[in-house]
């Protein structure tokens, strides 16, 4: 290529994949596009038949557009918190991950809202939402903190993105009325830079109880209802914890494609998986611990409506699900996290894969055993997906790598200026708050 | 203002369907695909349920009609987004078919599993299409519905004693299901009377609800086997 990229040097691979295509990414947006042209058709055909055309029935109301709805919106727990604990505790390692973590949150929420229209039997009347609001109800409370949480990633993403915007309008050459309406003027002066950092620090603090509070509400969905095994005060942060734990392993995937596909190899680094992969390992402790809280108590409780479900999915239909679960996420990262069976980051990469598996499945034995075994000796639910749900949900995650796929190409995934500021200024600051924790040697001397 | 109850005799209830059938008919529910195309999914508002094991100690037959409990703290109608559920000041359970969004979030908080969901346009076979209820809203594709105690018998009741300038007499308002019993096992009435035939019944020793551990307070109340 023979682009002149000498003003974004030495992080000209960073803006490589702005002004370079190639064809593999060309056959990726024709797979991703046609995977979403079957979602699509399938939503039309949605829309002219009903629900007929998915597998949900009586009692089964709710199945795998519920299932993705919770799965997704956990994702999203990904980026804008994870990235916000990083910069609040001045983790340095956090650079060159926070914007991948962060774009992760905005694309997902999107499917994630959308997956609740898809489940809607009446999506032509979801302003009725508005209109006609029950804040009793906890579906409304989702709908008030996801919008929350959209507008306040939304806004996550984009402050520490206008640096990059402005760098971009002057040095890029390519789509400069887009870069520079999105700059907004900036110029770099020192006055700019320390609001744009007091704003950045404070939406990171802002965003925190957001993030937490759309996890819980979503779980109050079910803990709100008498249902047996959904009715449990646990949930909300059992959910918040199962969010952040496949958000986290969702952006160590993200993570290991973009240095791949991108050849990125010096800005994802070993240390980032590995720092994240003890988190990952945390949480799957975490979670373990509030997963066996849930199961013992319903036990020892022994109320035979929750004994029905609870063998259901210990030995009954759900049985195979189940087990997939805790291996996925629980006996598989404990494995390979604390031992060094595969090199890091082959073995954080396949933790966090086998993870989001894993919450997938923990979503859907929480929607589907409830439902299929009402309390009233009425004959017991089934419930398979149809090939439209399958469908829908294949599109949604298309959708979703094909938004990534795009801010990709337009927008630098890993923040220039955040590197740069890490070297020209973080290198040296950081030795001296170091040293600052430490006694003087002069002080030491005289002790 | 009347609180409008329901009394089911399992004693004397032979398990017969008459409900069942009278509800459809009365209230537009669409019969089964003939075909078993919709498995799982066609529903009557008045079923009749088995009770699990062999013996019941309850009911004298194996079977329980099971209406709308139009339960007096009704679990479902706090979780409705859009308030097209609620209960009423007669203490009707009602659902408003034009505002339900199709969300389901009422069909799976009600413990007693009677919300239905229109899965599809519902279509009759051919005759029947003709011999449909003027006085029921036909629900289109997409929106919940239960039971409603037939509310529209109410309305004409009330437009009647109004017109005529009276009050309401107890046995003027009655749900085709109670109208319709052969056995004569269902009672309807006003359980704020203590004299209606259903307050008498509901305070005797064989008065039970469902599931009333709940506390959702149900006013469909059963009697169980007698002595
Ligand atoms: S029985 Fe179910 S639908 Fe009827 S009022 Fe009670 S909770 Fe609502
Ligand atoms: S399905 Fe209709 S009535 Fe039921 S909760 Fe949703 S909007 Fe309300």
């Amino acid at each position: 290529m023979d682009r002149n990229l000498s003003a974004f040097a030495p992080d000209q691979a960073l803006v490589r994949p702005l002004v370079e295509t190639n064809r593999r990414f060309w056959i990726l947006v024709g797979v991703l596009c046609s995977l979403m042209a079957v979602g699509a058709a399938c939503y039309l055909m949605q829309l002219r038949d009903g629900l007929q055309v998915t597998g949900m029935n009586v009692p089964v109301y709710w199945g795998v557009y519920i299932t993705n709805f919770v799965f997704f919106i956990g994702i999203s727990h990904a980026g804008t918190l994870i990235s916000a604990i990083l910069r609040i505790c001045k983790a340095e390692w956090r650079r060159s991950i926070t914007r991948a973590a962060e774009v992760i949150t905005v694309m997902v929420l999107f499917f994630g809202a959308g997956s609740i229209i898809l489940d809607l039997g009446r999506p032509d009347r979801a302003l009725n939402v508005i209109l006609h609001s029950n804040f009793e109800s906890p579906l409304l409370w989702d709908v008030t903190s996801i919008s929350v949480y959209l507008t306040g990633s939304i806004i996550y993403l984009y402050l520490p993105l206008i640096p990059d915007l402005a760098l971009l309008r002057d040095g890029l050459g390519k789509r400069r009325w887009l870069y520079r309406a999105l700059a907004l003027g900036w110029t770099g002066s020192a006055r700019q830079h320390r609001l744009l950092e007091r704003a950045i620090s404070i939406m990171a603090i802002i965003i925190l109880p957001i993030a937490v509070s759309v996890h819980t509400v979503v779980s109050w969905v079910f803990a709100m209802t008498v249902q047996p095994m959904w009715h449990s005060a646990i949930f909300g942060p059992y959910f918040v914890v199962g969010a952040i734990f496949s958000g986290i392993g969702a952006l160590i995937v993200f993570m290991a494609i973009i240095r791949w596909a991108y050849g990125l190899e010096g800005y994802f680094k070993e240390i980032q998986f590995r720092n994240l992969g003890l988190l990952l390992l945390t949480m799957s402790m975490l979670w373990f611990y509030f997963t066996l809280s849930e199961f013992i108590t319903t036990y020892y409780g022994g109320s035979p409506d929750h004994m029905v479900i609870f063998w259901a999915k210990l030995t009954g239909p759900y049985a195979p699900m189940f087990w997939t679960m805790v291996v996925g996420c629980f006996v598989i990262p404990m494995t390979l996290l604390s031992t060094r069976l595969l090199p890091v980051v082959p073995s954080t990469v396949l933790a966090g894969i086998t993870v989001n598996i894993g919450m997938w499945i923990e979503r859907y034995t929480i929607v589907v055993p409830s439902l299929a075994r009402p309390r009233l000796p009425l004959e017991t639910g089934v419930y398979y997906p149809s090939f439209v749900e399958i469908a829908m949900t294949v599109a949604f995650f298309a959708g979703f790598f094909l938004l990534y796929l795009l801010f990709t190409r337009l927008f630098p995934i890993v923040a220039i200026w955040e590197i740069r500021e890490g070297r020209e200024v973080s290198v040296t600051e950081v030795s001296e708050r170091v040293a600052s924790y430490l006694p003087e040697v002069g002080e030491a001397q005289d002790a | 203002m009347a609180r409008w109850g329901m009394v089911i005799d399992l004693d004397t209830c032979t398990g017969c369907q008459a409900c069942t059938i009278a509800c459809s008919i009365e209230n537009n529910v669409p019969p089964p695909d003939p075909d078993g195309s919709d498995d799982h999914r066609p529903f009557t508002w008045m079923r009749l349920l088995p009770w699990i094991g062999e013996e019941s100690p309850e009911a004298a037959g194996r079977m329980f009609p099971r209406p709308c409990m139009h339960c007096d703290d009704p679990p479902c109608t706090k979780v409705c987004p859009v308030d097209a559920t609620n209960i009423d000041r007669e203490g009707i359970v009602r659902q408003i078919y034009p505002r339900c969004i199709g969300c389901r979030y009422c069909t799976t908080a009600c413990p007693y599993t009677v919300r239905y969901f229109n899965w599809k346009t519902p279509s009759w076979p051919e005759p029947l299409e003709e011999s449909l209820n003027p006085d029921v809203s036909i629900r289109p594709a997409g929106v919940v519905e239960k039971c409603t105690f037939c509310h529209h018998r109410l309305q004409r009741a009330h437009d009647t004693a109004a017109a005529e300038g009276r009050e309401l007499q107890e046995g003027e308002y009655m749900p085709a299901c109670v109208e319709v019993c052969p056995s004569q096992s269902m009672f309807f009435g006003d359980l704020d009377d203590p004299d209606s035939a259903v307050s008498r019944r509901s305070r005797t020793t064989r008065a039970f609800r469902l599931l009333e551990e709940l506390g959702t307070k149900p006013k469909v109340i059963y009697l169980r086997k007698g002595e």
